[in-house]
Parts: C-alpha cells; sequence; structure tokens
C-alpha cells in the first residue's frame, strides 16, 4: 500500500503554483452550461404566483381562466385552501406555478391567477427587540467561571450594542432547475453545491428510487451556502414535468431570489467587557438576538468569536421569528456576525483603555481557541506592516481639520475546514490518457483545477495531460461543498485515488525495469528507478504495458484518517485590517485599503486562493457598507428586492485590496485547509473599527450606510 | 401588433428573427441558443447580459429587441476564433480574473469596448469602465489587472481587436468622455 502524503516542498512541480483555471477557457468564451442555460426539446417555463403580504391564509384560489390562457399547459396549486398548512410566512412565497409554451406566456398567465387571502398578523423586524413580543424566545444561556466577580474586579468594563442586519446571497444565477423525466428517470439540472447528495433529496419526495434520479451541474453562478439540495419548487416543478411529460424550466424571479431563495441570519448583541488596566480581558458578558426568519429557533452566533479563553462568560441568545423568507448557510455561518460582535466590542475595549487595538489583540492572543495563537499574532503584524499601522493610525476620532476622517480597523477570525467524505475513481489507460472522475461540483472556487493538479503532480504528468469529469451524479459520489471542506476531500481523494492507480502501474512496469515496484516513482512524464532518470520508461511506454484494460483505483477520503496523514488538516487563523475614509457630512464611508493575512495550510494552487481571498474580501465590503433586506413592518414587504436598491460592492466601492498568504514551511505541513470561508468573516469588523477610529463614535448596526454614520455621529464623535 | 421581424447581425452572421415588441434583447438572444449572454439582474445593475451594439457595450436587458434592427451585435460567443481566445480572454485568465464566470461574458465585452475606445487606460480608467459589472466571487483586483494586461497587449500590436485597421482620428478621446460621465 503507497504512503499517503503529500510530496515534500523540493518535489513538488505543480502544488503550490499558480494556474489558470482549467475551465477558464469555456467559462471566458461563453460555451460554459450553467444550468440556467440549460434548453431541452419541449421545454415548459414555469413561473409563480406570489403572495404579496408577509403572513395570509390562502382562502380561495381560481386558476381557470389562467389555464385558458395562450401557451398554458398546466397550473399547478402547491398552497391548498382549507388545508392545515394554507399559510404564507414570508413575502412572495409562492401558492402556485404556472407552466406555459414561453415564459411571456405564463408571465401573462401568473396575472389571471385569482388568489384571496386572509392577512395575519406579521413581524418582519427584529432589530428592536422590545417590539418582537412573544416572537422572542430565549433559547441558550451559559456561564464560564464567574463572571460577577471578574466585573466587580475589573479596572475597567466596556459597554455596547453592536448588530448585523439579515442580508441576502444573491448570487448572480438565480435558484431553480431544468427537470425532465425520461422511461421513468429523471434528470435534474441543478445549480448545487451538493450534487450526489441531492439525489436522494429529489428521490425522496417523488417517491422514486435513487436510481431514477440523475442530478447535473457543470458549472453553477454563485451559491456561498444558499444552493445545497433542491429547493420546494424544484421538487414541484419535477412532478410538474412527470404530470406533462415535459421537461419543466423554473428559475426564481429576481425580485423574489432577494427574499425566497435565502439569506444571513441577523444577530444584534448587547456586549460588556470587563479588563484589568494593563489590557488584560478577564470578564465577558453578551446578551444576543436575532433571526433566521420565521422559525423562532434562532442560530446563536459563537460569542465571545475566537477569544473563546477568557475566563469568565455569561452568554444569552434569544431567536426572534420573523415573516421573512428563511436564512440559508452563509459563507461561514454566523462567524462574521459573531466576529462583528466580538471585535467590535473588543476594540472599543481598548479605546476605554486608551489603548492601540493592535497591542490590546496581541496582548490577549493567548485567549484565541481554534488557530495558532503564534499564527494570529504573526498575521496582525503582517497586516499592520501592509496597511503602514504604527503610522497611520491613531487614538480614536481622526482631528484632522475638514469633513474628511480617516481611521484604521483590524479584526481576526478562524475557521474548521478538513475535507468532506467523497470518492473518485482514477483511470489510467493503455496509450497513456489519464483521468479522475467524481460526482462533485466546482462552485468557480477551483476545484476542477485542484483535482487536475493532484492527478498531474501524482503521475509526474504535465498538467494537460490529464483530464477530468465532474458534474454528474452517475459518478462516484462527491460530497457537499460547505464549510471550506471541498478542496481538502477533493485532493485527498485525489491523490490517495492517484498513488493507488500509480502502484498498479508500477507492478506492471517493474519487471522491464528490473527493479521490486516499491523502488519506482514517476516523475516528469516517466516511470523511474527512484533518483535514476537514466533507468526509466517513458510514461506512455510504460502505460502500454497495462494490457487491455485501464487501470482503475477507487480514491476516497475519510476526514479523521486524512488528518491523520497530514493531507488536510482543520483550524486557521486569519487578520484583516481596513483603512477607512468617513465624509462626517454626508456619512459616506470610503474604503482607501483594505488587507489580510490568511493562513490555509498547503496550497495547491495560490492563483485560485488568492482569487478566493479578494473575492471573499470585496463580499464584505459589500455587506459592510450596503448589503441588506430592508423590510417594512407596515406593510410586510422587501423594500429593495431588485438590484438597484439591493447594494452589492462594485469596482468603485473597493479600494486596494491586498492580500498575504502564509505559506512555505512551517504552514505547508499541515495540509490542506479550505479558504471558502475564513477570509470572508473579518470584513465587517475590521471596517467597523476603522469607521469607529475615524469618526470617534462607534456605529452599532452594519451595514455602515450614511445615514447610520450620521445618526451615530449625532451621539458623539468627531462632528 | 403581435411580432415584428428585425434584422440584425450577431457576431457576423445574417440574422432575421421575429420578436414581440416587448422583448429585450437579453431574452431574444437567450432563445436563440446565444446563452454566453447571462441573465443576472434582468434590470441593468449586473452587466451579466452586456452585449457590443454596433460596437457599444450595452445591458441586453435593457435594449427592446426591435430597437437592434439592423444592428451588429457581438456576443461573448464571436470572440473566440475557434479555440483560440481573444487577448482580453487570455488576460482575464492569466490574471486570475475569473471564478465562478457568470459576469465574465459582460466583463470580457465591456472590456473590449472600453479598449478600442481607450487603448492605454490608466488603472482608474480601468476602474470607471468595469464599474457597471458586477462579480459576486472574485471582485474586482483581478479583472483590473486583465484589463490592464489586454492593454498592454494591444499596444504590442497582438490584437486583432480591429485598432491598428482603424485611423488614429476614428478613435474618440475616452478621457474626456470618462471625465463628462458619459461611460
Amino acid at each position: 500500500m503507497p504512503e499517503y502524503k503529500w510530496p515534500e516542498a523540493d518535489k513538488r512541480s505543480l502544488i503550490g503554483k499558480r494556474h489558470s483555471r482549467a475551465d477558464g477557457p469555456v467559462k471566458s468564451s461563453g460555451k460554459a452550461k450553467y444550468s440556467s442555460d440549460i434548453s431541452r426539446p419541449g421545454m415548459l417555463h414555469v413561473l409563480a404566483v406570489r403572495c404579496p403580504y408577509a403572513h395570509a391564509r390562502v382562502t380561495s384560489i381560481d386558476t381557470s381562466e389562467a389555464e385558458r390562457m395562450p401557451g398554458v399547459k398546466m397550473v399547478q396549486v402547491v398552497v391548498e385552501p382549507g388545508k392545515p398548512n394554507a399559510e404564507t410566512q414570508w413575502f412572495l412565497d409562492h401558492v402556485a406555478l404556472v407552466a406555459a409554451e414561453t415564459e411571456e406566456q405564463a408571465e401573462d398567465a401568473v396575472r389571471k391567477v385569482k388568489v384571496q387571502y386572509e392577512r395575519l398578523p406579521h413581524l418582519v423586524t427584529e432589530y428592536d427587540r422590545t417590539a418582537a413580543g412573544a416572537r422572542a424566545r430565549p433559547q441558550d444561556a451559559a456561564t464560564t467561571g464567574d463572571p460577577d466577580t471578574a466585573f466587580r474586579e475589573a479596572d475597567v468594563v466596556s459597554e455596547g450594542e453592536y448588530g448585523a442586519r439579515f442580508i441576502s446571497h444573491c448570487t448572480l444565477e438565480p435558484h431553480g432547475s431544468v427537470t425532465e423525466w425520461k422511461d421513468g428517470r429523471l434528470t435534474a439540472y441543478l445549480p448545487t453545491q451538493a450534487l450526489s447528495g441531492s439525489v436522494s433529496q429529489f428521490a425522496s419526495p417523488l417517491e422514486v428510487p435513487n436510481t431514477n434520479v440523475r442530478v447535473i451541474c457543470n458549472h453553477i453562478g454563485g451559491a456561498f451556502g444558499s444552493k445545497f439540495g433542491p429547493d420546494k419548487w424544484d421538487i414541484q416543478a419535477a412532478r410538474m414535468a412527470k404530470a406533462a411529460g415535459r421537461p419543466m424550466r423554473y428559475f426564481t424571479e429576481r425580485n423574489a431570489e432577494l427574499i425566497v431563495s435565502g439569506g444571513r441570519p441577523s444577530d444584534f448583541a448587547t456586549v460588556r467587557i470587563a479588563a484589568k488596566k494593563d489590557g488584560t480581558i478577564i470578564g465577558w458578558q453578551s446578551d444576543a438576538w436575532g433571526t433566521v426568519g420565521p422559525s423562532d429557533r434562532g442560530a446563536a452566533p459563537p460569542l465571545p468569536y475566537v477569544f473563546r479563553k477568557i475566563p469568565n462568560i455569561r452568554t444569552r441568545y434569544t431567536g426572534v421569528g420573523t415573516n421573512t423568507g428563511p436564512s440559508r448557510a452563509w459563507r461561514a455561518p454566523n462567524h462574521p456576525q459573531g466576529c462583528l460582535l466580538t471585535m467590535c466590542a473588543l476594540d472599543d475595549c481598548a479605546a476605554r483603555l486608551n489603548m492601540d487595538p493592535l497591542q490590546f489583540f496581541l496582548k490577549n492572543i493567548s485567549l484565541v481557541q481554534g488557530g495558532r495563537p503564534e499564527d494570529y499574532s504573526t498575521e496582525l503584524l503582517k497586516c499592520a506592516e501592509m496597511i503602514d499601522w504604527k503610522k497611520n493610525w491613531h487614538a480614536r476620532g481622526d482631528k484632522t481639520p475638514g469633513p474628511i476622517k480617516r481611521g484604521l480597523g483590524l479584526s481576526i477570525h478562524t475557521w474548521g475546514g478538513l475535507g468532506h467524505a467523497c470518492q473518485c475513481d482514477v483511470k489510467i489507460h493503455p496509450d497513456g490518457s489519464a483521468e479522475v472522475t467524481m460526482g462533485t461540483q466546482d462552485l468557480g472556487t477551483g476545484t476542477r483545477t485542484v483535482m487536475l493538479v493532484t492527478l498531474a503532480e501524482t503521475f509526474g504528468l504535465p498538467l494537460n495531460a490529464v483530464k477530468l469529469n465532474i458534474g454528474d451524479s452517475d459518478y462516484p459520489p462527491g460530497g457537499a461543498s460547505g464549510g471550506s471542506t471541498t478542496v481538502g476531500g477533493a485532493s485527498t481523494a485525489t491523490r490517495r485515488g492517484a498513488l493507488d492507480a500509480l502502484e498498479q502501474l508500477f507492478q506492471k512496469v517493474a519487471p522491464a525495469l528490473g527493479v521490486p515496484p516499491d523502488q519506482l516513482e514517476a516523475v516528469n512524464g516517466k516511470i523511474q528507478v527512484k533518483g535514476n532518470p537514466a533507468k526509466s520508461l517513458a510514461w506512455k511506454q510504460a502505460c502500454a504495458k497495462i494490457g487491455t484494460n485501464p487501470i482503475v483505483a477507487r480514491g476516497a477520503c475519510q476526514a479523521q484518517a486524512a488528518r491523520k496523514e497530514k493531507l488536510i488538516d482543520a483550524d486557521v487563523g486569519g487578520a484583516q485590517m481596513a483603512d477607512v475614509s468617513v465624509d462626517i457630512e454626508t456619512g459616506v464611508v470610503t474604503l482607501n485599503k483594505f488587507v489580510a493575512a490568511q493562513d490555509c495550510g498547503l496550497i495547491i494552487n495560490l492563483k485560485t486562493a488568492e482569487s478566493q481571498m479578494y473575492g471573499a474580501m470585496t463580499m464584505g465590503v459589500g455587506y459592510a457598507l450596503y448589503e441588506e433586506r430592508v423590510m417594512d413592518q407596515l406593510t410586510g414587504r422587501m423594500l429593495n428586492n431588485n438590484m438597484e436598491f439591493y447594494k452589492l460592492a462594485g469596482l468603485g466601492d473597493i479600494g486596494t485590496i491586498e492580500v498575504f498568504m502564509m505559506t512555505g514551511k512551517g504552514y505547508d505541513e499541515r495540509g490542506v485547509i479550505g479558504l471558502g470561508e475564513p477570509p470572508v468573516i473579518s470584513p465587517g469588523a475590521a471596517i467597523s473599527n476603522a469607521i469607529a477610529n475615524a469618526i470617534g463614535v462607534r456605529v452599532p448596526h452594519m451595514p455602515f450606510t450614511p445615514d447610520r454614520v450620521l445618526a451615530a455621529l449625532e451621539k458623539g464623535g468627531v462632528a | 401588433m403581435d411580432s415584428l421581424e428585425i434584422r440584425l447581425k450577431v457576431n457576423g452572421e445574417p440574422r432575421s428573427w421575429r420578436v414581440a415588441p416587448g422583448d429585450v434583447l437579453l431574452d431574444v438572444l437567450r432563445r436563440e441558443n446565444y446563452f454566453g449572454v447571462k441573465r443576472g439582474c434582468e434590470t441593468g445593475e449586473c452587466g451579466a447580459c452586456t452585449v457590443l451594439l454596433d460596437g457599444k457595450a450595452v445591458n441586453s436587458c435593457l435594449v427592446f429587441a426591435a430597437q437592434a434592427h439592423g444592428c451588429d451585435i457581438v456576443t461573448i460567443e464571436g470572440l473566440a476564433q475557434g479555440d483560440r481566445l481573444h487577448p482580453i480572454q487570455e488576460a482575464f485568465l492569466d490574471a486570475g480574473a475569473v471564478q465562478c464566470g457568470f459576469c465574465t461574458p459582460g466583463m470580457v465585452l465591456n472590456t473590449k469596448a472600453f479598449l478600442e475606445q481607450c487603448p492605454q487606460p490608466t488603472e482608474a480608467e480601468a476602474r470607471q469602465a468595469l464599474a457597471g459589472n458586477y462579480c459576486r466571487c472574485t471582485g474586482y483586483k483581478k479583472p483590473v489587472e486583465a484589463v490592464m494586461a489586454a492593454a498592454a497587449n494591444f499596444g504590442l500590436g497582438i490584437s486583432d481587436c480591429g485598432l491598428q485597421s482603424r485611423k488614429k482620428s476614428e478613435i474618440r478621446n475616452p478621457k474626456s468622455e470618462i471625465k463628462r460621465g458619459r461611460r
């Protein structure tokens, strides 16, 4: 059995270098087919009839006129009047689906479906907990140590309220699917983060065996945690496809997309921190609340975040049920919120102590849990160097004359990682071609490229000499792309499968080279006696000895075993620092510079790793300064359910972003760790702290829009 | 009027389509299998549906199909020649400016229109040129690098975007337009 490990640093020819993504050519030339680009013969177009109220009972639905409209083939009522579940729980929840020959015909017919509603009481805002009434349910409380004594004995107690409003995933490709039945088997073209897992999720509600479901996803236009299994509308459309005997295409309309297809839970908290004069943190107390949507059971953020080893802690969390579209996993679930609440409170504590927050964080770095304390210190100092903290930092409130105030802020974060369970087949063909096949998905993060780099590296071949097949659930089962586990899982399975296949090849080739198989290695396009290029066979010649059938080896990732082998690891750390300017006359915040230092173990493809960093930080600027589901309590509606008013960060908003990857000795040995989540956690906190540093007062709730900045300035600060 | 016929060129090929008066160019192009034209926000915010209309980058979700009658449309499918990518596409791949790729066709086409107007841009101009294209995955640092690298390649005469054959007087001065906010 081969030894499953990564090649030593000096033996890596591809791993850790910068590689252009394998699917770049098809994506940049428009050939890449996303699920929403699939067009099947005879396909019908489905659109939804949506409830205009936040909470209502459907009392009647009349579809007769819609059914008579041109091109209409089917109208499916999904919320049936009179049934116990005949209630809609959020604005734009759908009550019926209309299928027609064209999208325009479906749109016309949707308007002809007559629905009567009985309006029911709703709650759509939760930032003022006192207004939540019975929808607020205390659900978690915990105490460690003796917080009462800590706060009594503290030299300084700082206190504040902080909050992250509810945001949407806002993927550029909407949610939905194309579903088609043939000979009793469903093929679903679904944009999904969990290709193989989606099979059961179709099969079970449709009451067909798993063998009768195939899910395909070659490219996906953004997911960020919101596109795991099929949605209820995908199942409903699949049922309609079966009944109509024609393929159905349903993708959510953009105005609905921003409320029905997922979002990030809100979190708010009042926080108190107890510290000694020298800056040592001795106590934490937080009272948090937030909503995940209709469920009263919320999702408590991790508090205190990263600084888990504060000796005396008391936390409380209250979930608030609201009539808003339900939340879904959003990149690093609950961490950005926990990070904001914690790092802002700590920054306020540093200000109360008249300490530089960098020194305050470094002083307390031994209190971190998850990630290595020394890494955080290194990363903070690296960021400080990149942003010139020493020169640019000042005590709270920029005293420079004029309306533009500049400030610096920092934050640190952690995430798990490891690798999801998955399997692949690695094949070496007698003609020397080689491929890896897995029922996984590439969200754009670079999974394809990572698997190809791993395969080529293992076989000692150039990158363009190996092939890859993913995106089809008929392949060996891949894992769900969540929690930054894909790169670990996919690279481990590929490496293990490739090493096993290579061992089979060595056995075939060994007699010709006159040494035992374990004396062979695959390097530079050859199978050679270890360290002796003169005694070798070219890869192709070697493969000619395979025989008629290809060599096939099944590779798998089992997280704990792979961690022991140091193929993968978990628990990274990262630091980020923001440099902002705030116009105190308009309240507009401008990013000048935003820097990050991040560890993530062994990097397989530096180019795609850096892309993840830049992208996450850009997304972070968006949620820090612009993104928010604005809900109107009077009407129960979302007021900005379009991309004109649901603002993302654009090119004019991001300033200069710089990243530093902690790689090389001391990091590579840990094995591979995913990067999807970590860099998206800190931006809100770093930017909030920079704003507070600039204007001398905390803007409590994120996003830090001009109105909120001006409201905060009215209460104090430099204005 | 139920429908009307439009005649136009798409990627150099003459096309004749029947469209409804209310059909937008985005939907008609996708109906005709130009799926590289992506449907994002549907309201002219995200730039994913960008096509070139007589050389000018437009959001095809904001253009009635009927308005394209007699026009020359370039979609992303029209840029590469067979397997040979356009230098702008190459530049995007080299820079690592592509992630999920949904916004890429729009960015690439916008870059093409921009560089034809402004062959040697400053980074600030490149940033302004792409300000109408949202990217949710990889952000903007790498796309801007790609635009600058593509511009450098254009300068070296690698381009096949037609600049070489155009008289200098035909190239409008984009800098003054940017200042006037016309872009």
